[in-house]
Formats: structure tokens, C-alpha cells, sequence
């Protein structure tokens, strides 16, 4: 009679990707199911990526679109509700003091699991992400650079891949620069934008509702871009689809917000 | 007092003694009949001397080599230590507080050289000198700065020059020749021309390794690779008495008898040699190997108990239950590269006002589970300070229309507000008056923005941006 198993005890399966080396299961199309991923829950969404979900320890490249590029206020909440849902502390390398926990908190990014470490250049975030990349328990590391070349994502990269941390950069582009697609390793690149929060445009009534971004995955390997309009992340980090743009006849005059599940 | 023949003498006085007009070498009878009732004490050079070591081996808390200036004084070299105290002033005043705590009086002064620092100290005004501002620190003091004997400074008396800064424009040879070669050798060092090593102190009972190389060692990768070495040397001893090291010194001697030393702290006590390897090799490149490296010496300066851990990696992951991921070591790693103000985490303050709300505690304090409140929506990037707009609301109370913010025009299509927040007078006096009513706006693109007024409309309150992006 097998002896009684404790819920924790890993399984077979578990024990056997966690003594192959690393880096043969991610890139080949094979593969791809050994990776783990984190769902978004929105269904449009999870389509596009293989794995049906964004992947965990890898790379993933964040752009802020709009006019106000150089402050990636959506980027930065974008990446803090991928990181709300996932489990463990988080290293954030900051290029410059604006950023208020506060709002990281709102999306369900509590500050206890936060540890910043104020990197003012692109050469200081590197290796501070690195580093950060290599401890195993961490559950992900942002770094904020205003641009990254083939080779540091190609490191960041295998770093991810390596421990399992995922890892998030989000670009803040100087004054007058424009966002050219560089070269990476990246395992997905998205670009994030406010989008107007209704669709209506209604000049009696001005409340405010949950925000809305667009929201573009401009490349994965293994998947196919696209580009929806999504509401912001809610307090755990969720992102919704709102209801008067699926497929319905006519939107109601009160709009009904539908979260996903 | 001592003895000094027949006669007793005062050999040291007080700050009050010395303000009542006796001062050392006055006899002790004399210094009776000035002042009744003078309290006399033997001296005890040997017991001094003793005092002045173990205060000695305190300091060096603060950096791995001190020596000792007899009869009263320490020399401390800091170089590639203070950034663990958040810089040299921090470190000055956090050495004399300590010493004023103990009832030591104290002068203290920091220089690029030891002769410029023991000058400043003992006959300027203390403080820091500039790196490079040493002549300049030095000039006006007296020629009994530059630590001469008596004979040559009665010498340059009667030739008429008294202050330091008087030697800089004579001719070297003419001064050599009429003062002998001390009068120059003692200026070079202290202006930094020519080094001067110290003779450290080592404390005892404290694990240390010490690797001597035959042959002067230079490159970068050799040092890595010592470094290493002496590392993977001093586990043993520190597993031997069941210790970790909190603090890592490593002293390399020069082929001129320069030391030269880094020093390395992690947040808890460590026994594993290619962290501390790691750690230790990210301050190498302070380490100027001049001509060739003789000799290193790792000291494990300051050493906690440690138990015995399981190191296993499967062990780890067979465990039952949730694993706390020890950031000890990468926090560790992340501060000594940094410096100790830059790796923090964040945590709330019970305060209206946004730029008050957020303060910084150590990385590795343990969760303390308070967060901001909830139901406030607040920006992701808070502008210090707060920015002008104009804006134009078309009723008192009613979030504007449009504002303007560096020659940019936004039209807002939603708003929310106002949300007043008040001053805190308890926290500071200037803001018995502050109001701001905030408003939470939202362009036709969507972009949203937080602005607020700083008065009321009637009175003219002035609009500002403070935040961008909301959450």
C-alpha cells in the first residue's frame, strides 16, 4: 500500500523540470507548455499569447504610448497588476524619484512586498535588475530604462529564464524621442496608452468612471499581435473588457461593468 | 599631575582648569595657590596609553584602519568606508556624538592626508577639508602644525615666518639648507606630495586570514582571485566558532607600505564565501595597487552568532510548507554597490498631505501591513514640487474647463473633485492656512491628471499640477 502523500509533497512531474538545465524548454515551439504562465483573464487577451497567458520567468518589454511617454504612468500600473498577482516580493529599479507607492497599492501591489533601489541610469538598472533576477524566490524585477539594446535583453533574458523571475521593463523615453522598435530578446513587447474612459462621448454627464487603456501587444514569440481597449487594472491587478464594446446591438443608456472572471 | 624630578607638576588640565589659567608643565604648588580647592589626580601614562588602544580598536567601527597618535590622539583612515555611514560629514558627527555620549572631549577633523588632518585638529578648527583644499586648509595655521621640534620652529620664529601658508612660495633648497630636510618632509606629507602610512592597529580575537604574495601582485583578476581565496580561508574559522561576520575588512599592503582597504557590511550575518567574495569584489576597484601588492588581510571585524543552516538545495525544496525567499543576500549585494540611502522599502504615513504619505524603511524590516487608504485614487508619478497651470472653472467649486500646463492647452472631458485636504499645523507652523482642493481630471485622449488649487476662488487660489496617471 503506497504510503499517504501530503499535499505538498511535489510530484513527479515537478521534480523532474526542476532538475532539467534550464533554458531547454523555453524558445522551441515544443516547449512552450513547460513554461508557466500568468493568465490575464481576459479571453481576447490570453488568446493572443502562447500558453494562454503572459510567461513567467521571461522577459517583457512595456512602452508607454501617448504623449506623456516620459512619465509611463499606465506602463507602471500595467506592470504593478502583473506583479499584484503573482506571489512573492518584487524589486523595483527606479530611474528617478516620482513614483508614488500609493498607487501601486490601488492595483493591488502591497508595499511590504516592494523593495526599490533608486538606479538613476539605464548602466545602473541593468545589473541592479540582473542581480535581482538571480535570487530564485523573487516573484518578479522592474526596471525602468529609457532604452535597452539586443544584447542586455538577451541577458535579462536568460537571467529570467534561469531563476524563474519574471522580469518587466518598462520604458520611459526621453523628451522628443520617439519609440523605435529596437532589437530584442524580449519574450513580449506591448505598448500601453490612456484611452478616453467611455466610449461616448457625453458632454452632460462628466463622471468619472474606471479608466480605460489601449492596450497593443506589438510582438510575441509564439503568438500574434493585437491591440484592445481595455479597462485599467482594478484592485487586484485585473484587467476587464468593457461591456459596451463586445458585441452587442446597442450599448444601454447605464452602462453595465462586467469583471472577469 | 606627575613627577617630574623633585618637583610635581600639572600634566594635563581640564577645559575648566584651563579656563581658570592653569595649563601643563605649571607646578603643582603654583596651580594650588591659584585655585583652592583643586582637585589633583595622579597620571598614569600606562593606564592612558591602554585607553587610548581600546578606544582605538572602537573606532574602528568606522573603518578598518586605525592608528594610534600618541599620547592623545587616533588617526582613522576612511577612505573606502564612509560610504557605510552615508558619507564623511554623517560619519563625523555620528563619531562625535558618541564620544560627547562617553564624556570625551574630542576634536575632530577630516583631511585628504594625516599631517593635514592632525594639523586641523589640533590647532585649526576641525571639519572637513575638501579633498585637494589642503594647502588652502592649511595656510593660516601655525608652523607647530606641521609637527616640527622645537629647535626648528624657534628657527623659523626668528626668521619670521609663523604661519604655513608663508613656506609654499620659498625655495625648496634654501629651506632645506637652513632647516635641515624635516621642514620639507613634514610639509609634503602633509599636503600629500609624499604618502604616509599608518601603523594599524589589530584587535585581537577577531578571525582574520592574511595571504603574503612573493612576487608584488597588480591586476584586477589576481586581486578577484585573492580575494576569493581569503574568503573561502576564513569560513572555516568562522564555522569553526559557530559565527557569521557582519562586517568584512580587507587591508592591502603596498609595496610602499600603503594600506590600502575596503570594507564591506551585510544586513545579517553570513558565513557563505562566494557572497562575501561577491560583495568584496564589488569595491576593488577602489583599490590603487600602486606599484604591487605585498600582503592581504581579511578581518572579519565585527561577528554575530550563527546557527547551523541546511544549505541543500533539494532539502529546500522538499520542505513542506511556503518558502520565505531570503533577500537578505541580494539586498546585501544591491547596498553595498548603491550605498545604504539607496535601497529601501516604502510604507505608509498617516498624512493627508501626498508628499507626506510615503516614508522609507530598511529593505529587509520585517512587513508591517499597513497600507494607504483605500478607497482614495491617487497619481503614479507625484511631480516635487507641484507644478503652475492656469486653469479656468466657470463656477467656484466646479473642476475647470481646461488648463494649460508647459504651453500645452489639455481640454478636461470628465473630472471629479473637489477632495480638500487641509495643512497639518501640528507638523509644521506654515500650514495652519494650507487648503488644496484637488481635483482628479481626465483629458479627451484619456490621459488623467491631478491638480489641485491652493485657495479658494474668491481668493485667488492659484491652480497646480501635482500628479500624473491615476490609479
Amino acid at each position: 500500500m503506497p504510503p499517504p502523500r501530503s499535499p505538498d509533497a511535489p510530484t513527479l512531474a515537478e521534480l523532474r523540470r526542476l532538475t532539467e538545465p534550464a533554458g531547454l524548454g523555453a524558445g522551441s515551439g515544443a516547449g512552450t507548455e513547460a513554461v508557466p504562465t500568468l493568465p490575464f483573464g481576459v479571453p481576447e487577451l490570453d488568446a493572443a499569447l502562447p500558453g494562454g497567458g503572459l510567461a513567467r520567468g521571461a522577459l517583457h518589454q512595456i512602452h508607454e504610448g501617448g504623449p506623456r511617454g516620459r512619465y509611463a504612468a499606465t506602463a507602471v500600473l500595467f506592470a504593478g497588476g502583473i506583479l499584484a498577482r503573482l506571489d512573492g516580493p518584487v524589486l523595483w529599479c527606479l530611474h528617478s524619484r516620482d513614483l508614488f507607492a500609493p498607487a501601486l497599492a490601488r492595483v493591488g501591489l502591497h508595499p511590504d512586498r516592494v523593495v526599490y533601489c533608486e538606479t538613476w541610469r539605464d548602466a545602473e538598472v541593468l545589473p541592479a535588475m540582473e542581480e535581482g533576477l538571480r535570487h530564485r524566490g523573487l516573484a518578479g524585477v522592474v526596471g525602468e530604462l529609457t532604452r535597452m539594446t539586443l544584447t542586455p535583453s538577451r541577458r535579462l533574458q536568460l537571467a529570467a529564464e534561469g531563476s524563474g523571475v519574471t522580469a518587466l521593463v518598462v520604458h520611459r523615453l526621453c523628451a522628443g524621442e520617439a519609440a523605435d522598435p529596437e532589437p530584442s530578446a524580449a519574450r513580449t513587447r506591448w505598448r500601453v496608452a490612456p484611452a478616453p474612459s467611455d466610449s461616448m462621448n457625453r458632454r452632460t454627464d462628466r463622471h468619472m468612471g474606471r479608466p480605460r487603456w489601449r492596450l497593443e501587444l506589438q510582438r510575441s514569440r509564439g503568438g500574434s499581435p493585437g491591440a484592445w481597449i481595455v479597462e485599467a487594472c482594478d484592485a487586484q491587478g485585473r484587467l476587464a473588457v468593457p461591456a459596451g464594446l463586445a458585441d452587442r446591438p446597442a450599448a444601454p443608456e447605464r452602462v453595465q461593468r462586467r469583471a472577469a472572471r | 599631575m606627575a613627577q617630574d624630578g623633585a618637583r610635581r607638576v600639572l600634566a594635563g588640565v581640564d577645559a575648566a582648569a584651563r579656563r581658570l589659567g592653569l595649563s601643563p608643565g605649571m607646578s603643582a604648588a603654583h596651580a594650588g595657590a591659584l585655585v583652592p580647592g583643586l582637585h589633583l589626580v595622579p597620571a598614569a601614562p600606562e593606564a592612558d596609553a591602554a585607553a587610548l588602544e581600546r578606544l582605538g580598536l572602537w573606532c574602528q567601527r568606522y573603518a578598518p584602519i586605525v592608528a594610534i597618535d600618541p599620547p592623545d590622539g587616533l588617526l582613522i583612515d576612511v577612505a573606502g568606508a564612509a560610504h557605510l555611514f552615508g558619507g564623511e560629514a554623517s560619519l563625523l558627527t555620528d563619531l562625535s556624538a558618541r564620544l560627547e555620549r562617553t564624556g570625551i572631549a574630542a576634536r575632530l577633523a577630516l583631511a585628504d592626508t594625516p599631517g593635514c588632518a592632525w594639523a586641523l585638529a589640533r590647532f585649526g578648527a576641525g571639519g572637513i577639508v575638501p579633498p585637494g583644499g589642503a594647502a588652502q586648509a592649511l595656510a593660516p595655521l601655525p608652523m607647530a602644525a606641521l609637527r616640527l621640534g622645537l629647535e626648528a620652529l624657534r628657527g623659523l620664529r626668528d626668521v619670521g615666518l609663523t604661519r604655513v601658508g608663508q613656506l609654499v612660495d620659498k625655495p625648496r633648497a634654501a629651506l632645506r639648507l637652513r632647516f635641515g630636510p624635516e621642514l620639507l618632509f613634514r610639509l609634503d606629507r602633509a599636503l600629500g606630495r609624499e604618502p604616509e602610512p599608518l601603523t594599524a592597529l589589530a584587535a585581537p580575537e577577531t578571525p582574520r586570514v592574511a595571504l603574503r604574495f612573493a612576487e608584488p601582485v597588480g591586476a584586477r583578476e589576481s586581486l578577484e582571485r585573492v580575494t576569493a581565496d581569503l574568503c573561502a580561508r576564513l569560513v572555516p574559522e568562522l564555522e569553526r566558532r559557530g559565527l557569521g561576520t557582519r562586517r568584512l575588512d580587507l587591508v592591502f599592503t603596498r609595496v610602499d607600505r600603503l594600506d590600502q582597504a575596503i570594507r564591506i557590511g551585510t544586513a545579517r550575518p553570513s558565513r557563505d564565501a562566494a557572497h562575501l567574495a561577491r560583495l568584496l569584489a564589488e569595491r576593488l576597484a577602489l583599490v590603487d595597487p600602486g606599484f604591487g601588492i605585498e600582503e592581504a588581510v581579511l578581518t572579519a571585524s565585527r561577528v554575530e552568532p550563527l546557527a547551523e543552516t541546511q544549505e541543500s538545495h533539494l532539502a529546500s525544496h522538499l520542505a513542506a510548507g511556503p518558502q520565505v525567499p531570503d533577500l537578505a543576500a541580494l539586498v546585501d549585494t544591491l547596498l553595498v554597490r548603491l550605498g545604504a540611502a539607496r535601497v529601501y522599502r516604502l510604507a505608509p504615513v498617516e498624512s493627508d498631505l501626498p508628499e507626506r504619505a510615503v516614508r522609507r524603511v530598511p529593505a529587509l524590516a520585517a512587513p508591517l501591513g499597513a497600507v494607504w487608504p483605500a478607497d482614495l485614487p491617487r497619481p503614479v508619478r507625484l511631480l516635487a514640487p507641484p507644478e503652475p497651470v492656469s486653469a479656468v472653472a466657470e463656477i467656484p467649486d466646479a473642476p475647470p474647463l481646461f488648463f494649460v500646463w508647459r504651453n500645452i492647452r489639455h481640454r478636461i472631458a470628465r473630472a471629479d473633485g473637489p477632495e480638500r485636504i487641509l495643512g497639518e499645523w501640528w507638523v509644521a507652523e506654515a500650514e495652519t492656512d494650507l487648503t488644496r482642493d484637488y481635483y482628479r481630471v481626465e483629458t479627451e485622449d484619456g490621459e488623467r491628471f491631478w491638480l489641485f488649487r491652493d485657495g479658494p476662488m474668491e481668493a485667488q487660489g492659484r491652480w497646480w499640477l501635482h500628479g500624473l496617471g491615476e490609479a
